[in-house]
């Protein structure tokens, strides 16, 4: 996410007029390079090991953006910011505006990722995912499978950075893509359910929207019932509930919320005839 | 997004429920409806009647220690206003939205709150800051920042909607590196020797190296960077640094516990503390406390206002509010360095609301614009600020079309091992080196984001 959010900024900001889209494109090609070159310990290690391997990735970017003045255009706070975007003419500064661009991107993404997997190439990811010997052993070259597994999802994280700094934020230093951050997109995946794309949005709708919802739903709850509630509160009973419903749920479902959608899906298909 | 979550909820129920009772969850649903419409009632009603004034506000975190007071006095007077009868009757509606110090949680606050057309956002946060700078002039919002943020935003003629009012990290710090200066007996002295700076290594800490390294070039000493990563519970590595370079002075700009923290480490060093100047986030009862005798003799700036137990204001609020048990925090706190910044930032905004109602009508309800042209008229002379009872706390502030600051006093004060005791007169930061350097700062930001500076004429608007 850094990577992109960064590499989108220095190409929409050192070069003059760079419209919005092909800078975070670029941002994102950023992003693929650098997600290549830390996906090569996948070539050696798996499953657990793997992810703490990258994790290293996220310290380098960190001290990278920290410390190397150049990507940051040498602005003495660290902080970097943009403004007046838009897009064929379009300026993008309300919320509406925001939320079509995000939404059309989203939509292309997603669908090219849904592609993607359902293809050949996918098909080959699945089986290295799921055993890289025997996957090997018919024929899928594990290099190719892993590196451009790599490329592509940091191609995706990476647009998602710069449009998380670009739209949401305007203006972020290197500590808005903190370990928390990274860990929160963890979960996203996992709570949604590995392996699937329904998945990632409904693991995302998860972990940003509830605590949203709580924050704004217990001063309710408590008002109905007669008693005021400090901000304090709030946010710890938020970060108490927040955390239960996360082990609840890996509990219940450790497939995620996409195992229980399709679950839904097929029982209210069955419904009310269940057999 | 809502609505997605709702379904997910009620499906998540119906399984858990094993569909023995389908009625449960719907029930359940239209609870929520019910609620969420109820909310969205309450916002309507409060926007009609009130002024609204949102506090970004952090109870929580690293940071909550420090985060606490500030809200508590920001509130404190809030409700204090309410109960002299509001702004020439105009009721202040607020409401406190937690952000962690977390820059991303601050902006969903700001975008959160924003609907409710609020006077002025202060954002206490340098990250925030800059996120919300970005954001306010599309949404007409000021955004005040009494005593933080960036300090460029001096510049009224090209932050128009930013109020640094009452000074910036750059007063701050060349008004430590006077006091120093002072001490060593002029400028002339300070030539060879070597300055450390340990900062919290985020916008907030790195906000005064600029001016650090024009007053190290003018006056020729060495400046040295000692970045903490943020919280900055550890800092072995830093203070091993300055164990080696042993530098003459060390300006501390910490936050929260790192400045309890750095202290200790500065004692376990054997680093006198006589030669430490925190900037006023490192200057109050929170960060010297676990370390009392250990503090004794460290220093901090302040920006107007130190610990005034006995100011007028401080009894002002504690006979009318917290003696009647309205009062928002611990009653200990009331008066101490943080819970008065709080105050007087509440002040400011209000005073900011109070002018604009003196040209655009009194009793009425001021929107965001009309905010903004009162905090850049503000004219806070002496005789108003005793009146609201801050004699001797403050000086007189006043802002206008190019100054958004409007002062630039500062004093040192030095915990002496059980309170914070003023130990200079009052200082001003040097125009000849401030002005040049917000000027040409704040003109690198107007060419980036291709902005005109303000005319005369868009001053009278």
């Amino acid at each position: 996410m850094a990577v992109g959010a960064y590499g989108a900024y220095n190409f929409f900001a050192r070069i003059p007029d760079m419209p919005l889209i092909p800078a975070m494109v670029l941002g994102g090609l950023c992003a693929t390079l650098f997600g290549i070159l830390f996906g090569l310990p996948s070539l050696r290690v798996r499953g657990l090991y793997l992810a703490v391997a990258t994790l290293a990735a996220q310290f380098f970017a960190d001290w990278m953006f920290l410390r190397i003045k150049w990507f940051t255009l040498d602005t003495p706070s660290g902080s970097v910011s943009v403004s007046n975007l838009q897009v064929f003419g379009l300026p993008i500064d309300s919320d509406v505006s925001k939320y079509l661009f995000c939404l059309t991107l989203l939509c292309i993404v997603a669908l090219l990722a849904k592609n993607l997997v359902r293809g050949a190439i996918g098909r080959e990811w699945m089986a290295i995912r799921d055993m890289d010997v025997a996957a090997a052993v018919i024929g899928i070259r594990p290099m190719y499978a892993k590196l451009s597994a790599f490329a592509v999802s940091s191609f995706i994280i990476g647009m998602a950075g710069a449009l998380w700094a670009f739209i949401y934020l305007g203006a972020w230093e290197p500590s808005a893509f903190s370990v928390d951050q990274s860990f929160r997109l963890l979960f996203m995946v996992i709570i949604g359910g590995m392996g699937s794309i329904v998945g990632g949005f409904l693991g995302a709708a998860f972990i940003i929207v509830l605590p949203i919802f709580l924050n704004q739903f217990l001063p309710l709850l408590t008002g109905l019932l007669g008693m005021a509630m400090s901000t304090t509160m709030v946010s710890h009973a938020e970060l108490m509930i927040f955390g239960s419903l996360i082990v609840w749920f890996l509990i219940v479902e450790p497939h995620g919320l996409a195992k229980l959608w399709s679950i839904g899906k097929q029982k209210l298909r069955v419904w009310p005839f269940p057999y | 997004m809502c609505g997605l979550f709702l379904i997910e909820l009620v499906l998540v129920d119906c399984i858990s429920l094993k569909e023995t009772k389908m009625k449960k969850p719907v029930l359940l649903l239209s609870a929520l409806l019910a609620s969420l419409a109820l909310s969205g009632a309450n916002a309507v009603w409060a926007q009609a009647k009130e002024q609204f004034v949102p506090v970004l506000s952090y109870r929580t975190g690293p940071y909550a220690p420090n985060g606490a007071p500030w809200a508590n006095g920001f509130v404190d007077y809030l409700k204090w206003v309410n109960s002299k009868g509001g702004i020439n009757n105009v009721k202040i509606a607020y409401e406190e939205c937690e952000t962690g110090y977390d820059t991303a949680r601050s902006v969903e606050c700001y975008e959160r709150l924003k609907s409710k057309n609020p006077s002025f956002v202060q954002t206490l946060s340098t990250g925030a800051t800059f996120a919300i700078t970005e954001k306010a002039p599309g949404d007409k919002i000021p955004v005040v920042t009494i005593g933080y943020g960036r300090s460029e935003s001096a510049d009224g003629a090209v932050f128009k909607w930013n109020f640094p009012i009452a000074g910036t990290y750059w007063v701050a710090a060349d008004t430590i590196m006077q006091a120093i200066a002072k001490k060593e007996g002029g400028w002339d002295k300070l030539k060879g020797k070597k300055v450390g700076l340990v900062y919290h290594d985020s916008p907030f800490g790195k906000e005064p190296i600029p001016l650090l390294q024009e007053r190290a070039r003018n006056h020729g000493f060495e400046l040295q960077l000692l970045p903490v990563t943020p919280p900055g519970v550890e800092q072995k590595a830093t203070w091993l640094q300055v164990r080696q370079s042993k530098p003459d002075y060390v300006v501390l700009w910490g936050w929260g516990v790192m400045n309890s923290t750095a202290i200790k480490e500065a004692q376990a060093t054997g680093y006198p503390r006589e030669k430490m100047y925190g900037v006023w986030w490192a200057g109050a009862e929170q960060d010297v406390k676990d370390v009392v005798d250990g503090a004794k003799g460290y220093n901090a700036v302040t920006i107007q206002h130190g610990a005034e137990p006995n100011a007028d204001i401080v009894k002002t609020l504690l006979t009318q509010i917290h003696d009647k048990g309205l009062g928002t925090g611990p009653k200990e706190e009331v008066g101490q360095v943080l819970y008065l910044r709080g105050v007087m930032s509440a002040m400011i905004g209000i005073e900011g609301i109070r002018a604009a109602q003196e040209r655009f009508g009194k009793g009425k309800v001021m929107s965001g614009e009309q905010v903004r042209w009162g905090l850049e008229n503000l004219n806070l002379t002496q005789a108003k600020l005793d009146a609201l009872g801050f004699k001797g706390v403050m000086r007189p502030i006043s802002t206008s079309c190019t100054d958004h600051m409007g002062a630039a006093w500062t004093r040192i004060h030095t915990w002496n091992g059980k309170a914070w005791e003023f130990t200079s007169d009052w200082m001003q930061a040097d125009e000849q080196i401030l002005k040049p350097l917000v000027k040409a700062t704040a003109d690198k930001y107007a060419a980036e984001k291709k902005l005109t500076r303000r005319t005369g004429q868009d001053c009278q608007s």
